[in-house]
Protein backbone atom coordinates (compact mmCIF):
# COMPACT_ATOMS: atom_id res chain seq x y z
CA UNK A 1 0.00 0.00 0.00
CA UNK A 2 2.66 2.50 1.06
CA UNK A 3 4.85 1.26 -1.76
CA UNK A 4 2.06 2.10 -4.19
CA UNK A 5 1.68 5.56 -2.71
CA UNK A 6 5.42 6.00 -3.07
CA UNK A 7 5.22 5.04 -6.73
CA UNK A 8 2.30 7.37 -7.32
CA UNK A 9 3.80 10.36 -5.58
CA UNK A 10 7.23 9.53 -6.93
CA UNK A 11 9.18 10.81 -3.95
CA UNK A 12 9.95 9.56 -0.46
CA UNK A 13 9.11 12.85 1.24
CA UNK A 14 5.42 12.09 0.86
CA UNK A 15 5.89 8.74 2.58
CA UNK A 16 7.81 10.45 5.36
CA UNK A 17 4.97 12.89 5.90
CA UNK A 18 2.45 10.04 6.06
CA UNK A 19 4.72 8.27 8.54
CA UNK A 20 4.97 11.33 10.75
CA UNK A 21 1.22 11.74 10.83
CA UNK A 22 0.74 8.04 11.60
CA UNK A 23 3.31 8.10 14.40
CA UNK A 24 1.61 10.99 16.21
CA UNK A 25 -1.87 9.57 15.71
CA UNK A 26 -1.01 6.02 16.79
CA UNK A 27 1.05 7.22 19.74
CA UNK A 28 -1.95 9.16 21.04
CA UNK A 29 -4.34 6.15 21.15
CA UNK A 30 -2.87 4.22 24.06
CA UNK A 31 -2.14 7.19 26.33
CA UNK A 32 -5.60 8.57 25.53
CA UNK A 33 -7.26 5.40 26.80
CA UNK A 34 -4.88 5.29 29.77
CA UNK A 35 -5.50 8.90 30.77
CA UNK A 36 -9.24 8.34 30.48
CA UNK A 37 -9.16 5.37 32.83
CA UNK A 38 -6.73 7.06 35.23
CA UNK A 39 -8.57 10.35 35.56
CA UNK A 40 -11.98 8.71 35.61
CA UNK A 41 -11.00 6.40 38.45
CA UNK A 42 -9.35 9.28 40.31
CA UNK A 43 -12.50 11.39 40.10
CA UNK A 44 -14.49 8.41 41.34
CA UNK A 45 -12.10 7.96 44.26
CA UNK A 46 -12.21 11.67 45.11
CA UNK A 47 -16.00 11.63 45.07
CA UNK A 48 -16.16 8.58 47.33
CA UNK A 49 -13.52 9.74 49.80
CA UNK A 50 -13.33 13.56 49.68
CA UNK A 51 -10.98 13.65 52.70
CA UNK A 52 -8.31 11.83 50.65
CA UNK A 53 -8.76 14.09 47.60
CA UNK A 54 -5.36 15.75 48.02
CA UNK A 55 -3.48 12.45 48.11
CA UNK A 56 -5.43 11.05 45.18
CA UNK A 57 -4.78 14.20 43.14
CA UNK A 58 -1.04 14.08 43.75
CA UNK A 59 -0.83 10.43 42.76
CA UNK A 60 -3.01 11.16 39.73
CA UNK A 61 -0.62 13.84 38.53
CA UNK A 62 2.34 11.47 38.85
CA UNK A 63 0.41 8.94 36.80
CA UNK A 64 -0.50 11.57 34.21
CA UNK A 65 3.17 12.46 33.91
CA UNK A 66 4.17 8.85 33.39
CA UNK A 67 1.47 8.12 30.79
CA UNK A 68 1.84 11.41 28.94
CA UNK A 69 5.50 10.68 28.26
CA UNK A 70 4.46 7.83 25.93
CA UNK A 71 2.44 10.14 23.69
CA UNK A 72 5.22 12.71 23.72
CA UNK A 73 7.73 10.06 22.64
CA UNK A 74 5.63 9.81 19.49
CA UNK A 75 5.90 13.54 18.82
CA UNK A 76 9.62 13.50 19.52
CA UNK A 77 10.29 10.52 17.24
CA UNK A 78 8.18 11.97 14.46
CA UNK A 79 10.84 14.65 14.03
CA UNK A 80 13.59 12.05 13.82
CA UNK A 81 11.88 10.24 10.90
CA UNK B 1 10.31 32.99 13.82
CA UNK B 2 7.61 31.95 11.42
CA UNK B 3 5.38 34.91 12.10
CA UNK B 4 6.28 36.60 8.85
CA UNK B 5 3.77 35.73 6.17
CA UNK B 6 4.42 38.39 3.59
CA UNK B 7 2.43 37.11 0.66
CA UNK B 8 -0.46 34.69 0.75
CA UNK B 9 1.64 31.57 1.06
CA UNK B 10 1.16 29.40 4.12
CA UNK B 11 4.44 28.21 5.56
CA UNK B 12 3.81 25.74 8.40
CA UNK B 13 6.05 26.03 11.45
CA UNK B 14 8.87 23.49 11.50
CA UNK B 15 11.84 22.51 13.58
CA UNK B 16 13.81 25.35 11.98
CA UNK B 17 11.90 27.76 14.22
CA UNK B 18 13.89 26.53 17.18
CA UNK B 19 17.34 27.25 15.72
CA UNK B 20 18.76 30.69 16.38
CA UNK B 21 21.72 32.66 15.11
CA UNK B 22 24.67 33.48 17.33
CA UNK B 23 24.87 36.84 19.05
CA UNK B 24 28.47 37.90 19.54
CA UNK B 25 31.53 35.66 19.25
CA UNK B 26 31.34 31.91 18.86
CA UNK B 27 33.90 29.37 20.02
CA UNK B 28 34.63 25.93 18.67
CA UNK B 29 35.33 23.36 21.38
CA UNK B 30 35.72 19.68 20.37
CA UNK B 31 34.07 20.34 17.03
CA UNK B 32 30.99 21.91 18.61
CA UNK B 33 30.08 25.57 18.29
CA UNK B 34 29.37 27.39 21.53
CA UNK B 35 27.95 30.87 21.47
CA UNK B 36 25.42 33.18 23.04
CA UNK B 37 22.03 32.98 21.35
CA UNK B 38 18.35 33.57 22.05
CA UNK B 39 17.95 30.34 24.03
CA UNK B 40 20.86 31.24 26.31
CA UNK B 41 19.31 34.68 26.73
CA UNK B 42 16.08 33.02 27.89
CA UNK B 43 17.94 30.79 30.35
CA UNK B 44 19.93 33.71 31.76
CA UNK B 45 16.76 35.81 32.09
CA UNK B 46 14.98 32.95 33.86
CA UNK B 47 17.87 32.49 36.26
CA UNK B 48 18.00 36.22 37.04
CA UNK B 49 14.23 36.40 37.60
CA UNK B 50 14.24 33.39 39.94
CA UNK B 51 17.22 34.74 41.90
CA UNK B 52 15.61 38.18 42.04
CA UNK B 53 12.26 36.82 43.26
CA UNK B 54 13.83 34.89 46.10
CA UNK B 55 16.34 37.63 46.96
CA UNK B 56 13.80 40.41 47.23
CA UNK B 57 11.18 38.25 48.95
CA UNK B 58 13.43 36.82 51.66
CA UNK B 59 16.10 39.53 51.99
CA UNK B 60 14.59 40.86 55.19
CA UNK B 61 12.02 38.25 56.23
CA UNK B 62 9.42 39.60 58.63
CA UNK B 63 7.29 37.72 61.13
CA UNK B 64 4.22 39.41 59.64
CA UNK B 65 5.02 39.10 55.93
CA UNK B 66 4.31 41.75 53.34
CA UNK B 67 2.39 40.93 50.17
CA UNK B 68 5.41 39.87 48.12
CA UNK B 69 6.92 37.77 50.88
CA UNK B 70 3.53 36.17 51.46
CA UNK B 71 3.24 35.24 47.79
CA UNK B 72 6.65 33.60 47.69
CA UNK B 73 6.00 31.87 51.00
CA UNK B 74 2.85 30.43 49.48
CA UNK B 75 4.95 29.05 46.61
CA UNK B 76 7.58 27.53 48.86
CA UNK B 77 4.87 26.16 51.13
CA UNK B 78 3.18 24.58 48.12
CA UNK B 79 6.41 22.77 47.22
CA UNK B 80 6.85 21.66 50.81
CA UNK B 81 3.29 20.48 51.46
CA UNK B 82 2.46 18.98 48.08
CA UNK B 83 5.79 17.78 46.69
CA UNK B 84 8.43 17.26 49.35
CA UNK B 85 6.52 16.00 52.40
CA UNK B 86 4.27 13.38 50.73
CA UNK B 87 7.18 11.90 48.75
CA UNK B 88 10.13 12.21 51.12
CA UNK B 89 8.65 12.38 54.63
CA UNK B 90 11.36 13.02 57.21
CA UNK B 91 14.03 13.68 54.54
CA UNK B 92 11.96 16.49 53.03
CA UNK B 93 13.86 19.49 54.40
CA UNK B 94 17.17 18.11 53.09
CA UNK B 95 15.94 18.09 49.48
CA UNK B 96 13.73 21.19 49.67
CA UNK B 97 16.33 23.54 48.07
CA UNK B 98 16.69 21.30 45.01
CA UNK B 99 12.96 20.72 44.57
CA UNK B 100 12.11 24.40 45.07
CA UNK B 101 14.71 25.38 42.50
CA UNK B 102 13.40 22.81 40.03
CA UNK B 103 9.82 23.99 40.49
CA UNK B 104 10.43 27.72 40.24
CA UNK B 105 13.06 27.54 37.50
CA UNK B 106 10.90 25.37 35.24
CA UNK B 107 7.77 27.41 36.07
CA UNK B 108 9.32 30.79 35.26
CA UNK B 109 11.19 29.40 32.26
CA UNK B 110 8.01 27.89 30.84
CA UNK B 111 6.05 31.11 31.18
CA UNK B 112 8.25 32.62 28.46
CA UNK B 113 6.24 30.43 26.08
CA UNK B 114 3.32 32.88 26.38
CA UNK B 115 5.16 36.17 27.03
CA UNK B 116 4.76 38.43 23.97
CA UNK B 117 8.11 39.21 22.39
CA UNK B 118 9.65 35.94 23.51
CA UNK B 119 6.96 33.33 22.68
CA UNK B 120 9.39 30.50 23.21
CA UNK B 121 10.35 28.46 26.22
CA UNK B 122 13.95 27.42 26.70
CA UNK B 123 12.51 23.99 27.55
CA UNK B 124 11.62 23.47 23.91
CA UNK B 125 15.29 22.83 23.13
CA UNK B 126 16.36 19.49 24.58
CA UNK B 127 19.53 20.82 26.26
CA UNK B 128 17.81 22.46 29.24
CA UNK B 129 15.47 19.55 30.16
CA UNK B 130 18.35 17.11 29.66
CA UNK B 131 20.57 19.06 32.05
CA UNK B 132 17.81 19.27 34.66
CA UNK B 133 17.07 15.55 34.30
CA UNK B 134 20.76 14.70 34.70
CA UNK B 135 20.83 16.73 37.93
CA UNK B 136 17.80 14.76 39.17
CA UNK B 137 19.41 11.46 38.05
CA UNK B 138 22.68 12.17 39.86
CA UNK B 139 20.77 13.27 42.96
CA UNK B 140 18.54 10.22 43.32
CA UNK B 141 21.27 7.73 42.49
CA UNK B 142 23.72 9.53 44.78
CA UNK B 143 21.18 9.60 47.61
CA UNK B 144 20.49 5.89 47.19
CA UNK B 145 24.20 4.96 47.01
CA UNK B 146 24.95 7.03 50.10
CA UNK B 147 22.16 5.34 52.02
CA UNK B 148 22.51 1.69 50.92
CA UNK B 149 26.05 1.48 49.52
CA UNK B 150 26.72 0.83 45.81
CA UNK B 151 25.78 -2.84 45.61
CA UNK B 152 23.13 -2.41 48.25
CA UNK B 153 21.55 0.32 46.12
CA UNK B 154 21.67 -1.83 42.97
CA UNK B 155 20.00 -4.64 44.92
CA UNK B 156 17.48 -2.17 46.34
CA UNK B 157 16.45 -0.76 42.96
CA UNK B 158 16.65 -3.87 40.79
CA UNK B 159 15.27 -6.67 42.93
CA UNK B 160 11.63 -6.91 43.98
CA UNK B 161 11.53 -9.03 47.14
CA UNK B 162 7.90 -10.08 46.71
CA UNK B 163 8.40 -11.53 43.21
CA UNK B 164 8.79 -15.32 42.76
CA UNK B 165 12.42 -16.43 42.96
CA UNK B 166 13.02 -17.60 39.41
CA UNK B 167 11.73 -14.31 38.01
CA UNK B 168 13.30 -12.12 40.69
CA UNK B 169 16.89 -12.72 39.62
CA UNK B 170 16.36 -13.08 35.88
CA UNK B 171 13.81 -11.15 33.90
CA UNK B 172 12.48 -8.70 36.47
CA UNK B 173 15.97 -7.66 37.51
CA UNK B 174 16.78 -6.43 34.00
CA UNK B 175 13.41 -4.78 33.53
CA UNK B 176 13.74 -2.95 36.84
CA UNK B 177 17.30 -1.86 36.04
CA UNK B 178 16.34 -0.49 32.63
CA UNK B 179 13.22 1.26 33.87
CA UNK B 180 14.74 2.71 37.04
CA UNK B 181 18.22 3.71 35.91
CA UNK B 182 18.06 4.24 32.15
CA UNK B 183 14.50 5.18 31.18
CA UNK B 184 13.72 7.57 34.07
CA UNK B 185 16.04 10.42 33.00
CA UNK B 186 14.94 9.98 29.37
CA UNK B 187 11.25 10.27 30.25
CA UNK B 188 11.91 13.27 32.51
CA UNK B 189 13.70 14.96 29.61
CA UNK B 190 11.29 14.07 26.85
CA UNK B 191 8.18 14.94 28.88
CA UNK B 192 9.32 18.52 29.48
CA UNK B 193 10.91 19.01 26.07
CA UNK B 194 8.18 17.57 23.88
CA UNK B 195 5.42 19.35 25.80
CA UNK B 196 6.91 22.72 24.90
CA UNK B 197 7.90 21.71 21.40
CA UNK B 198 4.31 20.63 20.72
CA UNK B 199 2.93 23.65 22.58
CA UNK B 200 4.96 26.07 20.50
CA UNK B 201 3.82 24.32 17.31
CA UNK B 202 0.19 24.57 18.38
CA UNK B 203 0.39 28.28 19.15
CA UNK B 204 2.40 28.97 15.99
CA UNK B 205 -0.06 27.04 13.79
CA UNK B 206 -3.05 28.98 15.08
CA UNK B 207 -1.49 32.46 15.01
CA UNK B 208 0.34 32.02 11.72
CA UNK B 209 -2.91 30.62 10.37
CA UNK B 210 -4.77 33.70 11.56
CA UNK B 211 -2.31 35.98 9.76
CA UNK B 212 -2.58 33.83 6.64
CA UNK B 213 -6.38 33.98 6.64
CA UNK B 214 -6.22 37.76 7.09
CA UNK B 215 -3.76 38.23 4.23
CA UNK B 216 -5.34 35.71 1.88
CA UNK B 217 -8.36 37.81 1.05
CA UNK B 218 -11.99 38.51 1.89
CA UNK B 219 -13.14 34.91 1.35
CA UNK B 220 -11.16 33.46 4.25
CA UNK B 221 -11.89 36.28 6.70
CA UNK B 222 -14.76 34.21 8.08
CA UNK B 223 -12.20 31.76 9.49
CA UNK B 224 -10.21 34.44 11.32
CA UNK B 225 -12.36 34.56 14.51
CA UNK B 226 -12.29 30.74 14.78
CA UNK B 227 -8.54 30.50 14.40
CA UNK B 228 -7.77 33.48 16.61
CA UNK B 229 -10.10 32.49 19.44
CA UNK B 230 -8.81 28.91 19.44
CA UNK B 231 -5.26 30.29 19.60
CA UNK B 232 -6.22 32.51 22.52
CA UNK B 233 -7.76 29.56 24.37
CA UNK B 234 -4.57 27.58 23.71
CA UNK B 235 -2.50 30.37 25.32
CA UNK B 236 -4.48 29.74 28.50
CA UNK B 237 -3.93 26.00 28.07
CA UNK B 238 -0.17 26.58 27.71
CA UNK B 239 -0.10 28.51 31.00
CA UNK B 240 -1.80 25.53 32.64
CA UNK B 241 0.68 23.13 31.00
CA UNK B 242 3.62 25.27 32.18
CA UNK B 243 2.53 25.00 35.81
CA UNK B 244 1.62 21.32 35.45
CA UNK B 245 4.97 20.39 33.92
CA UNK B 246 6.92 22.25 36.63
CA UNK B 247 4.84 20.39 39.24
CA UNK B 248 5.30 17.01 37.55
CA UNK B 249 9.05 17.42 37.10
CA UNK B 250 9.53 18.37 40.77
CA UNK B 251 7.20 15.69 42.11
CA UNK B 252 8.72 12.92 39.97
CA UNK B 253 12.24 13.93 41.08
CA UNK B 254 11.01 13.84 44.69
CA UNK B 255 9.37 10.47 44.12
CA UNK B 256 12.56 9.00 42.61
CA UNK B 257 14.62 10.31 45.53
CA UNK B 258 12.04 8.92 47.93
CA UNK B 259 12.14 5.49 46.30
CA UNK B 260 15.93 5.47 46.38
CA UNK B 261 15.89 6.33 50.09
CA UNK B 262 13.14 3.88 51.07
CA UNK B 263 13.91 1.23 53.68
CA UNK B 264 14.17 -2.41 52.75
CA UNK B 265 10.92 -4.21 53.37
Amino acid sequence: MLHLIGQVTGNLDGLKTIGKGLVIGLAAIGPGIGLGILIGKSVEAMARQPEYAGQVRTTMFIGIGLIEALALFGIAFSFII
Amino acid sequence: MSGLVASASFEPPGTGDFVFRCIGPSYRVFGQTFCFNFIILLIVLTTLIVIGLFFFAFRKPKVIPGKFQLLMELGVDFVRENIALPMLGPDASKYMPLLTTFFFFILIGNFFEVVPGFSLSASSRIALPLTLAMIAWITYNGAGIRKHGFFGYLRHTCIIPSAPGWLRYTLLMFIEFISNIIVRPITLTVRLWANFLAGHFLLAIFFVGTIFFLVDGPKTWILVPVSFSLGTVLVGFEIFVSALQAFIFAILSASYIGQALAEEH
